[in-house]
């Protein structure tokens, strides 16, 4: 009885560690496949279908450190105003303009940005609709 | 005995004279060894041709000029070590470079030999050195810088250049837009009317290779309405500039209603252009379709993907190639180490497409089209490829080699660099 008592325990310490090793916390599949429809239709011509972008023309994204930074504002800022200015993204220059895509709803924001932080060799932390929320709210 | 001495004298001057003679030979069959590569560098060539590499990984190799003497330069699109232009030279014979030194304080595209000069640009400016007649620096610190001032709004910001020989020298300068609209790249957004940008860029300007420090009020406008231009060359049989333009991206992400997946990857042409001072090319007004073979308005300005431009001013393209294949070098070949078809057509590098994506990825090739007295006289080939080293690209850095520049050697060989790699590749012909 002792002995059950205890293998049942070592299966919850297990249980438990597994859970919380899962992190960033699993993101569902109807994120990623909205998020992939997005990206087929507003993102893949420029920065390609391995999301390797086009030297010196198109940022990649696989990799990349705004990409898969902690701060997701910087990011949902890229998406809705576009971005122009000339600086070095991880020790390269890119020449073309991304266009805004302000249009997108603050959810399909949310599922995109949360598509390209974990597709290819990506893995970060979910972008919720509220956070493109409060973003746009300051943009405004 | 004074017979027998200058016997003696006189046989010993014959053998040093036969060892001249014989290192006198020694050099020409040094140059006649020059042998390819077991693998052709990679490269898959017509029969009878073979390739080898010169120089390898010497930074972003853009344009390449070389001198009479063999003398090789290089111009870098950024800095190694400080320095943006790359002297080669083969003093073994072996056709293999050996001797590497570099100069130049400007990243850029543009490089071309004229005369006793060596002329090379940055994204905003031209400078020239002047050479020796064995082809090295006069003095590698201190270039005199002709034109300067030129726009470079990151977009198209490479300035390539060409020579007349008559004291010109012609510069792109590209627009800094993909197709003039009031939000560059924006979603269905309108063209704007006339489109600004044609006054400081999207054209060829002409300036004159003698004065120093010269800019948009000393130069003229030579050609317009052309997007951006990366190859160019002076066609000597005729005494004209051609220019290979890049078309213009997107149809289908800006207007998905008028252009789907396939006709986007597919339109429009990669156009070469013959260029007389006045012409116009038309962008952004129009464009030209491969496949209905006519200039169409662009969807930006009234467009519906069908209607056939009727304005004059806009000229035909002298060739019409696949899309995006992004044309970066060109060249009239005048040598004749290549057979007889070769001589004064033109070669054309392409560096590889990007913007056909969801489709496979095009280009990453030499064309080849012949030409006679300034006029295609067929249809275009690729002359070489496998330049990507994958059969399919899917994605653009996927590709390991993107072919940039272009030029002859002395003896008639073909060099192409390669900006991915930085590879320099050297095709000779030794068939019969």
């Amino acid at each position: 009885m002792k002995r059950i008592r205890i293998f049942l325990m070592m299966v919850l310490v297990c249980l438990v560690t597994k859970l919380s090793a899962q992190s960033p916390k699993p993101i569902s599949k109807s994120v990623m496949e909205n998020g992939k429809t997005i990206y087929l239709s507003r993102c893949l011509a420029c920065h390609q279908v391995d999301g390797g972008g086009v030297p010196h023309l198109n940022a990649p994204l696989d990799g990349a450190s705004a990409v898969i930074a902690a701060d997701k504002a910087k990011l949902i800022r890229i998406v809705l105003k576009g971005y122009s200015d000339r600086v070095e993204i991880d020790g390269e220059y890119y020449s073309n303009n991304m266009s805004a895509h302000a249009d997108l709803k603050d959810q399909q924001v949310a599922d995109v940005l949360t598509y390209i932080r974990n597709s290819w060799s990506n893995k970060a932390t979910a972008v919720t609709a509220a956070e493109v929320k409060a973003v746009r709210a300051k943009l405004k | 005995m004074r017979k027998s001495i200058s016997l003696c004298l006189l046989a010993l001057g014959l053998s040093v004279s036969q060892l001249f003679a014989h290192s006198g030979d020694s050099t020409k069959l040094a140059s006649k060894a020059i042998l390819p590569d077991a693998d052709n560098a990679g490269l898959k060539l017509p029969a009878g041709f073979g390739a080898l590499k010169v120089a390898d990984s010497i930074g972003r190799a853009r344009h390449i000029a070389i001198t009479d003497k063999g003398t090789i330069y290089v111009k870098l699109a950024r800095l190694v070590n400080g320095k943006g232009i790359v002297m080669l030279r083969d003093n073994d014979g072996d056709g293999r470079a050996e001797e590497k030194g570099s100069f130049g304080e400007f990243g850029g595209t543009g490089i071309a030999i004229s005369g006793k000069w060596l002329y090379a640009s940055s994204d905003e400016e031209v400078f020239r050195y002047a050479l020796t007649p064995e082809g090295s620096l006069v003095n590698p610190m201190s270039p005199q810088k002709i034109i300067t001032g030129l726009i470079n709004r990151r977009q198209h910001e490479s300035k390539s250049i060409a020579l007349d020989g008559k004291g010109n020298i012609y510069v792109n300068i590209g627009a800094f837009s993909n197709s003039c609209q009031e939000k560059d790249r924006g979603k269905g957004a309108k063209g704007m009317m006339p489109c600004p940008i044609l006054d400081s860029a999207g054209g060829i300007w002409k300036f004159d290779t003698e004065k120093s420090n010269q800019t948009y009020g000393d130069g003229k406008r030579f050609a317009t309405g052309l997007r951006n231009v990366v190859g160019l060359d002076w066609n000597k049989q005729n005494n004209q500039l051609f220019v290979m333009q890049h078309g213009r991206d997107q149809l289908h992400d800006l207007f998905p209603d008028l252009y789907d997946e396939k006709a986007s990857a597919e339109k429009p042409a990669e156009t070469m252009y013959a260029l007389k001072e006045g012409s116009n090319a038309g962008w952004p007004y129009i464009y030209f379709d491969p496949e209905l073979k006519q200039k169409i308005v662009a969807p930006e300005y009234g467009g519906d993907g069908k209607k056939v431009s009727t304005d004059p001013a806009f000229q035909d393209p002298a060739i019409a190639f696949p899309a995006h294949m992004a044309p970066n070098a060109l060249l009239f070949y005048t040598g004749n180490q290549f057979p007889a078809k070769y001589k004064n057509g033109a070669f054309v590098a392409f560096h590889g497409s990007w913007n056909r994506a969801p489709l496979p990825q095009e280009g990453y090739f030499v064309a080849f089209v012949p030409f006679e007295n300034g006029k295609p006289t067929g249809q275009w080939e690729i002359f070489a490829n496998g330049f990507a080293g994958v059969e399919v690209v899917t994605g653009t850095r996927g590709a390991q080699h993107r072919p940039c520049g272009l030029a002859q050697g002395p003896d008639g060989s073909l060099y192409v660099t390669d900006d991915s790699k930085g590879t320099i590749y050297r095709i000779m012909y030794n068939g019969k």
